[in-house]
Order: C-alpha cells, then sequence, then structure tokens
C-alpha cells in the first residue's frame, strides 16, 4: 500500500503571539518551526501502514523553500520520498493550496492508497484544504479521524464523538483527515536525520489558483482579560474556601 | 434570506447550533432578510419551537430513504440543493464535526469560498462580508473579506454567546426531499461505539477536573477522579500528562484535543501554556491550584488556590465527602 502525507511549517508559537509591523503574519524571527501536531500524527501513521504492507511512504508539502526542513523530518520518520511544492513563502488561501496540492499528487510518479491530512493547519484553521482535493481527485474522504484500520480493500476509520466512537468505512483508495491521538509519532534517531539530509527531494513550482477565496485583510491579537484571580488561599487550609467556591456556583 | 445548519440531539437543538443561529440572525438582520433553517432526519416540533425563539421562520426537516444516518456528502448535496431552491445570501453553519466537514464539502460541491472560524459578521458593502476568524485556536484573530453567492460561513464553538431574538417568532416546519445518488452515500456513519470510560463525558460535563505535569504520575490522578466523581464531572488533562503517558489523548484539553465550556473549569498542576488555555477558554469559571503564583494559569484564572495538589485536593475531597453525608 502506497501512503501519502500532506504536512505544514508552522512556527512554534511561544507564549504571547507577536505580529509583524504590517499586521500581515507572526514575527518568527524568534520562533523554531515545527510539523503540525495533527499532521505528525498523518506521517506516522503513513509510515506505519506502508512499512506493514510493503509500500511506500511519500510526504508532500506546499510551502516556502525552508518547508525543506519538515520534509526532511517526515524522512527522518520513515518516509520514502519527498515532494516540495516551493511557494515563495506567502500566505495562500485554502482554495489555492488544495487546487496545487491536488496538481502535485496528481503529477507525482506513485498513485497513493491512502492519503492523510491534518484536521485543520495549526496556524490558519481553514478546516477544508483535505476535502478539497479530495474532490478534485475524485476520492471518498472522512475527516478528525483518532483510529485507522485495514480490512482488504476497506478502510475503517473511527471518529471521536461525545461518550463514544462512530465508525465509518471507505473504500480505498481514500483520503482521511487525521487528529492528534491517533498514534505517537516516533522521534527520529539522529542517524534517520543525517540520512534525511541526503535524501533527494522532488521539487514544483505550482502556479497560484485566482479562484475566489477568503481574502485576508490583517491579523490582530485578541484582547486578553488580564484581570488578576481572586486567591481563595495558600496550602491547603484554602480548602474551606474552595468549597464555599462551590457552593456559590451551584457546583455542588 | 439568510440560512443556517442546525444540529439537534434528543430533542433540542445542541448549544453550537443555537451559536450559529445567534450569529445567523445578526446577518439576516443586517440583511433585512429572514433567517431560515436546515435539519436533518425528523426535527421535533420542540427543536422548531426552540428556534423560532431564536429568530427562525422556517425549519427545512431534510429527509430521504437513503439518509438513515450521518452522511457528509449527502448532507453538502442537500443543502446545496436548498441554496439552488431559496437563494440565500449567507449560509451559516456551526463550527462542528459535521458542520465543518459538511461546509467543507459544500464549498468543494457548489465551488465556493469558505470561511471557517467566524466570530463576527459585518455585512458590509459592495466588497462583500468583512469578518473576524480565529486562528491558533483563538491566541490570534484574522479580519478576512468574502464575498461570492452565498457566502459559506462556520462559527467557532462557545465563543459566541447564544440569546434568543427579543421578539420571539414561530417557526414552521416543512418537509423537504432533496434528489440524491448512491454515491452520495460512499461515506455514512457505519456504527457507533460507546467508550468504556465511566461517566460524563467531557464536553458534556458541568465540571472539569484538569491535571498537568504537576500531577507527577498517573496515579496521583486518582485524587482528582475522585473530586471530578463527587462535582459528579468528568477529568481532562493537559498535552504534557498525555506526553508523560499518564492520560489517554481523549482527555486532553487544548488546542488540538477537547475544547470544553463547562461551568467550572479547575485546572490543578496546569501551567496554562496558550495551547492548553485555547482549549479551557470557553469555561464560565475557572479555579486553578497550582504551587507557582506566577503560573500563567493564575493570570488567567477567576480563583485560584496557590497550593500543592495533593495536599489541597484531598482535603476539598475530604470536606465534600462530609456534606455528602
Amino acid at each position: 500500500m502506497n501512503t501519502l502525507a500532506c504536512i505544514k511549517r508552522v512556527p512554534e508559537t511561544g507564549a504571547k503571539i507577536v505580529l509583524t509591523d504590517d499586521n500581515q503574519a507572526i514575527d518568527t524571527t524568534s520562533l523554531g518551526f515545527t510539523i503540525s501536531p495533527h499532521e505528525e500524527c498523518g506521517v506516522e501513521e503513513a509510515v506505519q501502514l506502508a512499512e506493514e504492507t510493503g509500500g511506500t511512504a511519500t510526504v508532500l508539502t506546499l510551502g516556502s523553500p525552508e518547508a525543506d526542513e519538515q520534509l526532511r523530518t517526515g524522512i527522518a520518520m520513515g518516509a520514502d520520498e519527498a515532494i516540495h511544492l516551493e511557494t515563495d513563502g506567502e500566505q495562500w488561501g485554502p482554495r489555492a493550496t488544495a487546487s496545487a496540492i491536488a496538481e502535485g499528487i496528481e503529477a507525482a510518479d506513485e498513485s497513493f492508497d491512502l492519503l492523510f491530512f491534518g484536521n485543520e493547519s495549526a496556524d490558519q484553521e481553514n478546516y477544508q484544504v483535505g476535502v478539497r482535493v479530495a474532490h478534485t481527485l475524485g476520492l471518498p474522504i472522512v475527516t478528525g479521524i483518532k483510529n485507522v484500520e485495514i480490512d482488504g480493500d476497506t478502510v475503517v476509520a473511527e471518529r471521536e464523538i461525545s461518550g463514544g466512537t462512530e465508525v465509518f468505512e471507505l473504500p480505498i483508495p481514500a483520503v482521511l483527515t487525521v487528529k492528534e491521538g491517533l498514534n505517537s509519532p516516533r522521534y527520529p534517531s539522529m542517524r534517520s536525520k543525517m540520512q534525511a539530509r541526503r535524501a533527494e527531494v522532488a521539487t514544483a513550482t505550482p502556479e497560484r489558483s485566482e479562484a475566489n477565496d477568503v481574502e485576508m485583510i490583517e491579523l490582530e491579537t485578541p484582547e486578553r482579560d488580564d484581570s488578576p484571580a481572586e486567591v481563595l488561599g495558600e496550602g491547603p487550609e484554602a480548602a474551606e474556601d474552595v468549597v464555599a467556591v462551590l457552593e456559590e456556583l451551584e457546583v455542588i | 434570506m439568510v440560512l443556517v445548519l442546525i444540529e439537534h440531539d434528543d430533542g433540542a437543538a445542541i448549544d453550537t447550533t443555537l451559536e450559529a443561529a445567534t450569529i445567523a440572525r445578526d446577518v439576516a438582520a443586517q440583511e433585512d432578510e429572514p433567517l431560515e433553517a436546515v435539519g436533518f432526519g425528523t426535527v421535533p416540533g420542540d427543536v422548531a419551537d426552540e428556534l423560532g425563539e431564536y429568530g427562525v421562520d422556517t425549519v427545512f426537516a431534510v429527509t430521504h430513504d437513503g439518509l438513515t444516518d450521518y452522511a457528509p456528502v449527502a448532507w453538502a448535496k442537500s443543502v446545496r440543493e436548498l441554496i439552488d431552491d431559496r437563494e440565500p445570501s449567507a449560509v451559516i453553519a456551526p463550527g462542528t464535526d459535521r458542520g465543518g466537514e459538511t461546509f467543507a464539502h459544500l464549498g468543494a460541491i457548489a465551488d465556493l469560498p469558505l470561511a471557517a472560524n467566524v466570530i463576527e459578521v459585518d455585512v458590509g458593502g459592495d466588497e462583500g462580508y468583512e469578518l473576524t476568524r480565529q486562528r491558533w485556536g483563538g491566541s490570534l484573530l484574522e479580519d478576512a473579506r468574502i464575498d461570492a453567492e452565498p457566502n459559506l460561513l462556520t462559527i467557532v464553538p462557545h465563543e459566541v454567546t447564544a440569546e434568543p431574538a427579543t421578539e420571539a417568532g414561530e417557526a414552521t416546519l416543512e418537509s423537504y426531499t432533496p434528489e440524491l445518488a448512491d454515491e452520495d452515500f460512499i461515506v455514512q456513519v457505519d456504527r457507533r461505539e460507546e467508550s468504556d470510560t465511566e461517566g460524563v463525558p467531557i464536553d458534556q460535563a458541568r465540571v472539569v477536573v484538569g491535571g498537568g505535569r504537576g500531577v507527577g504520575s498517573a496515579e496521583d490522578f486518582d485524587q482528582l477522579e475522585e473530586l471530578a466523581d463527587l462535582l459528579n464531572g468528568a477529568v481532562g488533562s493537559s498535552r504534557a500528562a498525555v506526553n508523560e503517558g499518564w492520560r489517554p489523548h481523549d482527555d486532553q484539553i487544548g488546542q488540538t484535543g477537547n475544547k470544553i465550556a463547562p461551568e467550572l473549569y479547575i485546572p490543578a498542576g496546569i501551567s496554562g501554556a496558550v495551547q492548553h488555555w485555547v482549549g479551557c477558554k470557553g469555561s464560565e469559571n475557572v479555579l486553578a491550584i497550582n504551587t507557582d503564583p506566577e503560573a500563567a494559569i493564575i493570570g488567567k484564572a477567576d480563583y485560584a488556590v496557590i497550593a500543592d495538589l495533593h495536599e489541597v485536593v484531598p482535603e476539598i475531597n475530604r470536606i465534600l465527602k462530609e456534606k455528602h453525608r
């Protein structure tokens, strides 16, 4: 089984997000970068399934030349191939992103049986790229998945609901968008990181689609309520006061 | 008109639907148009009455022989057909798993842009809607523009306060049967499985007790479990406690886990990184227990106890048990 995991390079934000002077982007000068957490689980699942079935796992990203770093993390985690759809680093909307990724997948040497996306990217949270790609490719998709099993030509995918899970069965090939908790992504060894540095990455430069999309005007950081908490007390003696608050809030 | 997608459970509209209906009513008022709703399966009269109080004129209940359970493509195509019939200027859904998934399909099928995670809408002038949407779990806001026919929006759960209309109306219930093909049901819920964990699910609990790195071990969660039991609540955890292997991921509260909105949240031994805070900021009240008075969570909480949770939580449990007697 050949698998694909689509990933995105996102900054590791600290306690407070700082914006650039023009409010068009996050100031990343002092930040490191990572793969969105949901997508890290997508890579792990893609690699495990390829390993179990003797197929190949491919990682794909759309992003700046620097996103090469995240592709190499994917290779160090066990991916066999990597595809970089290179942009100038500008933020692309969800439709342009989806159409470029769909073209990139169609142009790839491999054909994929299972394609993994994150349920939403950590930074933009548009909740739609994977679904749009699936429609372009004519493949079934289900989103928000936290458990995946293969049963012959069917993928059994579970989504968390209140008090349990709901189960979907999709014919393969299929697309799944996944959530953190699907698995525990491996930490690549130093040796595999060194090897990943020398791996080959297939690169293409897609055209940015002009389709009508949501257009960003500017970013702002939300106002925060910094009013200090009412300190009920210190040490175990505070327990009485806690119970008084519980009574006041009518939760007991 | 403006159309809102509704979800209902046990004879009542779910909270996030009422939140979306509140925004949708505001958009309809700005457009000077009526508000209509679309739901799936048999929509009970009580739900229609509730929606009437939120300003909905008409509720379309979609029924179809194939629609035995949730099927995202079938839902999206049904809404699409209703859009063609009713020509709304905006179509709005709660940003739940189903609302968000259905609208992603709708955007793809109808070839329309979709603005997700919206919290505020200004219908503006000739250049479309100006809206505010959340990113990074709500630690960043984006002002954006969408200009399509219709504008598709999903609303962030637990951010907007659900408010009935000042003048309650009555909603008429109409049955609507779309034309759907077999292929629209390729993806449909096949079955449901109940979780093994006992007690109230975390997203329904009135009280949630959260534990973080400060708890120290899986066993030390017992005290938090007991407190949650005494309050008829649920236990959650930070990402750190999940990564330590002390709790299953299903318990995780935060940007990549559960987003909770209980009446009271009690984070114990949780420092309060922004990734955690965005998962619990919908709570009505936060009572933090932490040894460090400088911890970020203390600055964000309503009430704080500066104490070692291993000392104060058993004491709280003891008092509560005495009261129960």
